[in-house]
C-alpha cells in the first residue's frame, strides 16, 4: 500500500531537498537506471525521459502534506522547490520501508545542472544502443540543446562513476 | 507509380459517429487498417472496465485510431503550403497517427501494472518485428517503419511531427475526449475542434495556436478536467480496475506455487506469468480471451481466484472510502490484521487506490524546461505559455487534483460473525467517513 509514495518520501529524506522539478524528474530516472527501486512509468518527452505518474505523486505527497512545496516566480517559468515535513517523516518511519543506501548517488546528481542532468537522462534512455550510436541519437534529439563534445565525454564518465560500485 | 504515392481508385470512408467521416486514399493507410495486428484492436475496448460503469462505453482502440489518423490528417491538409510544414512528412504522419496505439493489449493498464509491461514497447516491436504492419511500412521504402517507430516514441528528429500525434494539445487526446464523452453518454468532453484545427500552426518544433483561438483551447482544456473527474477517475470504474488487477496477481501466485493446478492450463497467461512475453504471445491475447478464462475461473478450486472473478463477471463490486493516508496510516496496520484475524486476505480485499495510478494527466503548463506546454502565438509572432494569458487555464492548473480511495468488499464484512472484530473494523472504515456504494 502506497509503497512507491512511501520511496519518493524516502528519496527526499535522503535529499532534503531539490530544486527545479525538471531537475527531480531526471534524479528519480536516473536512480532507476542505477537500479534504484523506484517504479514510476518514463516515456521520451520534449525535454527528455519524463514521466506523469511521478508529477502526479509529488502532487500527491503535497496535498497530503508529507512534501512541501515552495513556487518561485522566474519571468519566464515558475521553479519549484520540494522538501520533507515532519509529517512526511512521520509517513516514513510507521512505513519502515527498505531501500538500499544511495546517498553518494543522490549527492553526485544534486551537485549538476538539470541541463546536464538532462543529458545523462537521455543518454541513459538510449543505453541499450553502441556507445557511438547512443551519441548520434543524443544529438539528434537534443539538437536545440547544443550539447558540446566535452559535455557527452563528463557525461559518459559520470555515468561510469555512477554505475561503478567502487567509487560511488 | 511507387506504393507510397498509389492512391485509391475513389476514397474510402469509414462513419463514425465522431468525425462522421473517416477519408482514406492512400494504398498504404488502406493496407495497413487491413492488416491483422491493426484489426485486432477491434477486439481491445478503449476504456477496459469503464463499460461497467458507463454502459455505452463499448468502443475500442480501432475506433479511436482510425480517429486520430482522421484529425491528423485534417491538420496536415491545414499546413499544406504554410511555413515551417514539409509536405514530405505527410505519409509518416498519417502512418504514425493510426499505429499510435497499436501495442495495446486487453485491459492494458492492470495488464501493465501487474506483468510490469509496457504497450509502447509492443507498438515499437509490431512495428519494427516480423509483422504485416512491417512488411507493409517497409515497401514504402527500406526503413520507413523505423521512422515510424521514432515518430510514435517522440525520438524523431523533426518535433513539429512528433507533436502532432503527442503534445498537450495533440491528435490523440482530441479524439479520445470526444469519443469518450460520446459513448460514455456524459455532456462533458465536448469543444469546438473544428475551431482549433483552424487556428493550429506549424512551427519549427512545435505546433502553437493562433491567440485568438485561445478561447477555443480553454474549452478544450476545461473538458479535459471535466472528463478526468466524471469519466476517468470514476470510482466504481476503479472498483472494477481493483479487482481485476488482483485476478491476475492470484492467478500468477496459484501459477507459481507448487500445489494448484488449474483445471484448464491458462495457456495464453503462461509467458506473462513467467515474466517472458513473446510478441506472437501478446499479440494472441485479446479481451474475449481474458473474459473466457474468468469464466472458466469462477470454478477454480481456489477462493480467492473463484471469489474475484465471480465478481468481477457478474459486477459485484467492491464498496469505498475516502482514505487520507496522512491520518490513517495508524490505522492502516490494524486493519491489515483485522482483516486477516476475519479470514479476508487484506493482499487481496483491502486496497488502496490512488490518482496517480491512473493513466491520464491534467493539463499542467511545464516549469522550467520540464514538458512542453500550449503555446499561444501572439500578433507580435512571440510564444506565451498558454496558462499566463488565460485566467480559466491558470484557475484550473492549481487546483487539488489527487485522491486516495480504500476499496474492500462490503458484504463479506456484513457476513464476520465475530461482532467485535466486525464492530472495529466497521468503525475505523467508517471513520474514513461514509461507505459508497458502487451501485
Amino acid at each position: 500500500m502506497l509503497d512507491n509514495h512511501a520511496k519518493l518520501v524516502q528519496f527526499f529524506s535522503v535529499a532534503e531537498s531539490v530544486t527545479g522539478r525538471k531537475k527531480l524528474q531526471k534524479m528519480i530516472y536516473i536512480l532507476q537506471k542505477c537500479n534504484i527501486p523506484f517504479e514510476e512509468k518514463y516515456n521520451f518527452h520534449f525535454y527528455g525521459p519524463y514521466s506523469e505518474e511521478l508529477t502526479l505523486r509529488i502532487e500527491e505527497l503535497c496535498n497530503l502534506g508529507f512534501l512541501n512545496e515552495v513556487k518561485e516566480d522566474k519571468s519566464n517559468y515558475y521553479q519549484y522547490n520540494y522538501r520533507i515535513t515532519s509529517d512526511g517523516k512521520d509517513f516514513l518511519q510507521q512505513f519502515g520501508l527498505d531501500m538500499p543506501d544511495y546517498q553518494i548517488k543522490v549527492d553526485k546528481l544534486k551537485s549538476r545542472s538539470s541541463r546536464f542532468l538532462e543529458l545523462v537522462a537521455t543518454m541513459f534512455y538510449f543505453d541499450d544502443l553502441p556507445m557511438e550510436e547512443t551519441i548520434e541519437k543524443v544529438r539528434t534529439v537534443k539538437a536545440k540543446q547544443k550539447y558540446s563534445d566535452e559535455e557527452i565525454q563528463d557525461a559518459i564518465q559520470f555515468i561510469n562513476e555512477l554505475k561503478d560500485p567502487v567509487t560511488q | 507509380m511507387a506504393y507510397k504515392d498509389q492512391k485509391l481508385s475513389e476514397e474510402k470512408v469509414f462513419k463514425d459517429p465522431v468525425h462522421r467521416y473517416v477519408h482514406v486514399r492512400d494504398r498504404v493507410i488502406w493496407d495497413l487498417i487491413a492488416a491483422p495486428e491493426f484489426q485486432r484492436l477491434r477486439r481491445i475496448k478503449q476504456l477496459g472496465t469503464t463499460n461497467l460503469t458507463f454502459h455505452g462505453a463499448e468502443h475500442s482502440r480501432f475506433n479511436h485510431s482510425l480517429g486520430v489518423y482522421e484529425i491528423v490528417r485534417r491538420i496536415i491538409s491545414n499546413f499544406e503550403n504554410r511555413p515551417h510544414w514539409n509536405n514530405e512528412e505527410r505519409l509518416l504522419c498519417l502512418c504514425a497517427a493510426l499505429l499510435h496505439d497499436l501495442g495495446h493489449g486487453p485491459f492494458s493498464h492492470s495488464f501493465e501494472k501487474v506483468f510490469k509491461l509496457d504497450h509502447e514497447y509492443f507498438t515499437q516491436q509490431i512495428i519494427i518485428g516480423d509483422t504485416k504492419i512491417n512488411n507493409i511500412l517497409e515497401k514504402v521504402s527500406p526503413g520507413f517503419s523505423q521512422k515510424v517507430a521514432d515518430v510514435i516514441a517522440k525520438t524523431y528528429k523533426d518535433k513539429l511531427v512528433v507533436s502532432l500525434i503527442s503534445s498537450q494539445i495533440d491528435a490523440d487526446r482530441m479524439d479520445y475526449l470526444q469519443r469518450d464523452a460520446y459513448y460514455t453518454g456524459v455532456s462533458y468532453g465536448h469543444f469546438d475542434m473544428e475551431r482549433i484545427l483552424r487556428v493550429m500552426r506549424p512551427m519549427e518544433d512545435q505546433v502553437v495556436i493562433k491567440s485568438t483561438g485561445m478561447h477555443a483551447v480553454e474549452d478544450y482544456i476545461m473538458s479535459r478536467y471535466q472528463m478526468y473527474w466524471q469519466v476517468y477517475f470514476h470510482p466504481v470504474t476503479r472498483s472494477a480496475e481493483v479487482i481485476l488487477s488482483k485476478i491476475l496477481h492470484r492467478a500468477k501466485e496459484l501459477y507459481e506455487s507448487d500445489d494448484f493446478i488449474f483445471k484448464l492450463k491458462p495457456t495464453h497467461f503462461i509467458s506473462f506469468f513467467e515474466g517472458k512475453v513473446k510478441l506472437e504471445e501478446y499479440l494472441k491475447l485479446d479481451e474475449s480471451i481474458v473474459h473466457y478464462y474468468f469464466q472458466l475461473w469462477q470454478e477454480e478450486q481456489d477462493d480467492i481466484l473463484r471469489d474475484l472473478c465471480e465478481r468481477f463477471m457478474n459486477r459485484r463490486l467492491f464498496k469505498y472510502v475516502e482514505f487520507n493516508p496522512n491520518l490513517q496510516m495508524k490505522q492502516w496496520m490494524e486493519l491489515y490484521q483485522l482483516f486477516q484475524d476475519a479470514g479476508i486476505h487484506p493482499e487481496y480485499y483491502l486496497v488502496v487506490d490512488s490518482s496517480s495510478d491512473l493513466p491520464y494527466d491534467f493539463y499542467r503548463p511545464g516549469e522550467e524546461e520540464e514538458r512542453l506546454p500550449i503555446h499561444l502565438v501572439m500578433p507580435d509572432n512571440s510564444l506565451k505559455e498558454l496558462s499566463r494569458h488565460s485566467d480559466i487555464v491558470e484557475a484550473i492548473s492549481g487546483k487539488k487534483r489527487t485522491d486516495h480511495k480504500l476499496y474492500f468488499p462490503k458484504d463479506r464484512l456484513d457476513a464476520v460473525e465475530d461482532e467485535q472484530l466486525k464492530h472495529r473494523i466497521i468503525e475505523i472504515l467508517y471513520g474514513q467517513g461514509e461507505v459508497k456504494d458502487v451501485r
